[in-house]
């Protein structure tokens, strides 16, 4: 059945080549990692996410490259339908059709994973990737306790005995602070609360000790008052399991408060990529600068947060040139019709007509 | 968890009651039962005399009261057509038509909900849509067309299955069950068809329809996150969600089952209740059709508790409640 499923990813993905050495490599049971590529532990190359419609493809996720250090907490932020969770769900493997990868790689420890066959993918989840979802009030079975749905993953993933596997998970589930975790493994999500379940979720992402975890706006669903909680209990955990995060959220205040590096993304493209410092200080992409113009300071008293006029294009009519140029401040003709490609200014990635000239004295 | 029970069996016997009244009104406002069960020959003293002797003179409270206690112990009076008692003639055929739903009722859910579950998980394959097709005749079609198709198909032009009757039967007790020969189950082949086709497809659909929804559930993205293999992740995460509904429908699917076998007994010639049923119409045999609407509605009743039972166990979130319900109270 997947060879079936899997010829007809071939036939969309049109790398028919590649594939087939991909698949040659994961033939081998062992997976070999190339421990010269592990400065980069994921490698996103030139990434396209397609969707075909009635009006023919749109390109949701274009072109997007980036890379993520083992241990980091790398950060993805753009507006709604910017194509972030899309690019978070091209990782793992779980696009929900009719989006499918039109173009690209993706590389797990030197390793192309994103032409994997499904049951070889369906290993790497939870064992290598972890994944949390944005709302825990709807990410845990409500049918089964929050012990059977741990242990039945770290069953799946690893060969332990099911007491061992028990034993396990009360001592994650206590690590993620949840009181009394020997007598609330046998109770049922709807015994907790939302912040509570939350945790129970990043226990489940990381019971099997992946070496990378997406969460998807892990705490737009959740109080205010808890989501710097769970966001430090994020950090710390990655941390001690060793995990690098990619943090996919809108949030810019989130992203400041535990991201290392970030990705902006506007319409499907990246606009600006570099050190959170530098972005948050010193944003350089007009869009980044609106951006973190919008976010309210204690340090300076300002009026009015500024805002970004109009609204991010549909995927139906993205502008040529840049696709921010409609609402850029600071647009001139080449922007209108050149598209500009990403440019290594300072430590930061831009891709913006502005620092072209720039780019081209520093080159 | 008790307190539940009794409050829902207090329900069942005031549904119960109900019905009785409704029953036991038939007796003296469907004709009068003096003269079903005389000749016309009979004087009218002798007739007073039969219903002074029938205690179809005291006040209809108290004749109620009688019913009820006959009823209660599974008493129902003779019946005027067979000149039998009614419990006697039931037991005889309660065998059969239960014998045949609870085949009809198994048919329908071992091959309706694996069905469904296919069609759920692979939408667009050519199988889905052949069963689909074929759920929609099966929908459509009414019982006794099924049933005559049958016949003609298997009975008269194949000549491999019985067009009438339930075979041999084996007497075990008060009870006979054509399960354990041969011809017996042959009988039982194209009545049992007939009769579960409509809610095989209509758990067909149910189950599909369930899957489709439970399957684009955040639960289900984040279990296969996880890794968990596509059959833990589609039987065991999505198939137990759609249970509640499932269970739901199959239990009042049952029950109407056995409540219209009618139709599949009348085509087949089976010799169950229906048939009996539809004779006691055609002659006004009223003991009879009251002890049908009696013993229908107690299967109804039964089947509606178990269902209600099932969803306890199988949703954690209404034990909690009723936890808390059963603290207060």
């Amino acid at each position: 059945m997947h060879i079936l499923r899997h010829v007809g990813w071939v036939k969309r993905s049109k790398t028919y080549q590649i594939l087939m050495n991909g698949e040659f490599r994961f033939a081998t049971p062992t997976l070999h990692l190339n421990t010269e590529t592990c400065l980069s532990m994921l490698k996103i190359e030139n990434l396209t996410i397609r969707f075909d419609t009635r009006y023919g493809p749109l390109t949701a996720v274009d072109n997007v490259t980036f890379e993520v250090r083992p241990g980091e907490v790398f950060g993805l932020v753009g507006e709604s339908g910017a194509g972030k969770s899309l690019t978070g769900q091209a990782i793992i493997g779980l696009l929900d059709p009719p989006g499918y990868i039109a173009g690209g790689q993706i590389s797990l420890e030197g390793v192309r994973i994103d032409n994997l066959a499904y049951n070889h993918l369906r290993a790497l989840r939870g064992r290598k990737i972890g994944m949390i979802f944005q709302d825990p009030l709807t990410s845990l079975n409500p049918l089964y306790t929050i012990g059977k749905q741990l242990t039945e993953t770290i069953l799946t993933h690893t060969s332990v005995t099911t007491a061992e596997a028990q034993q396990q998970a009360i001592a994650l589930l206590t690590d993620v602070g949840i009181p009394g975790a020997a007598e609330r493994i046998n109770q049922y999500p709807h015994q907790f609360s939302g912040g509570m379940r939350q945790r129970v979720v990043i226990a489940l992402a990381l019971c099997a000790n992946p070496q990378l975890v997406i969460a998807d706006e892990p705490t737009t669903a959740l109080d205010v008052s808890i989501q710097a909680q769970i966001l430090s209990l994020l950090k710390q955990m990655c941390r001690e399991h060793g995990a690098a995060v990619i943090l996919i959220t809108h949030d810019m205040g989130v992203i400041s408060q535990v991201a290392q590096r970030v990705a902006v993304m506007y319409s499907g493209r990246l606009v600006e990529i570099g050190d959170v410092r530098q972005i948050v200080k010193h944003p350089k992409h007009p869009y980044a600068r609106g951006l973190m113009g919008s976010i309210p300071s204690l340090h300076h008293q300002v009026d009015q947060l500024t805002q970004i006029d109009g609204a991010m294009p549909r995927l139906t009519d993205i502008p040529p040139g840049c696709a921010f140029h409609p609402r850029c401040p600071e647009c001139f003709d080449l922007c209108r019709e050149k598209r500009p490609v990403l440019k290594k200014i300072a430590n930061s990635h831009i891709a913006c007509w502005l620092y072209a000239q720039e780019a081209h004295h520093a080159g | 968890m008790l307190a539940f029970i009794i409050r829902r069996l207090a329900q069942s016997l005031f549904v119960m009651f109900f019905v009785a009244l409704v029953a036991f009104s038939m007796f003296n406002y469907v004709g009068d039962p003096v003269h079903q069960m005389v000749g016309i020959e009979t004087s009218f003293k002798e007739r007073e005399a039969l219903r002074e002797h029938l205690g179809l003179n005291d006040p209809a409270p108290v004749q109620f009261m009688r019913f009820i206690g006959h009823a209660v112990q599974g008493e129902f009076g003779l019946s005027y057509q067979h000149k039998r008692p009614v419990a006697g003639l039931f037991k005889e055929r309660l065998p059969a038509t239960l014998e045949l739903s609870f085949v009809a009722a198994l048919l329908a859910l071992v091959v309706g909900v694996p069905m469904g579950v296919y069609t759920g998980l692979n939408r667009h394959g050519f199988l889905s849509k052949l069963f689909m097709t074929f759920s929609l005749i099966g929908i459509s079609l009414p019982t006794f067309l099924i049933g005559i198709l049958l016949i003609f198909i298997f009975a008269v032009i194949l000549g491999w299955l019985p067009s009438f009757g339930r075979g041999e039967v084996i007497t075990m007790g008060a009870w006979t069950t054509g399960l354990l020969t041969k011809s017996g189950l042959k009988a039982l082949i194209m009545p049992s068809i007939t009769l579960g086709l409509f809610q095989l497809t209509l758990i067909m659909r149910l189950v599909r329809s369930e899957m489709l929804e439970v399957l684009r559930t955040d639960y289900i993205k984040f279990a296969r996150a996880r890794g968990l293999s596509n059959r833990a992740v589609n039987f065991g995460h999505a198939l137990k969600n759609t249970l509640v509904p499932v269970i739901t429908i199959t239990g009042l699917q049952i029950g109407s089952i056995i409540a219209f076998a009618i139709i599949t007994e009348t085509v087949f010639q089976w010799p169950g209740m229906g048939l009996m049923f539809l004779q006691a119409i055609h002659n006004v045999d009223i003991p009879i059709m009251s002890a049908y609407l009696l013993l229908v509605a107690f299967f109804f009743v039964v089947i509606n508790l178990i269902v209600d039972l099932l969803y306890y166990v199988v949703d954690p979130r209404l034990r909690i409640d009723l936890g808390k319900a059963n603290g207060h109270g």
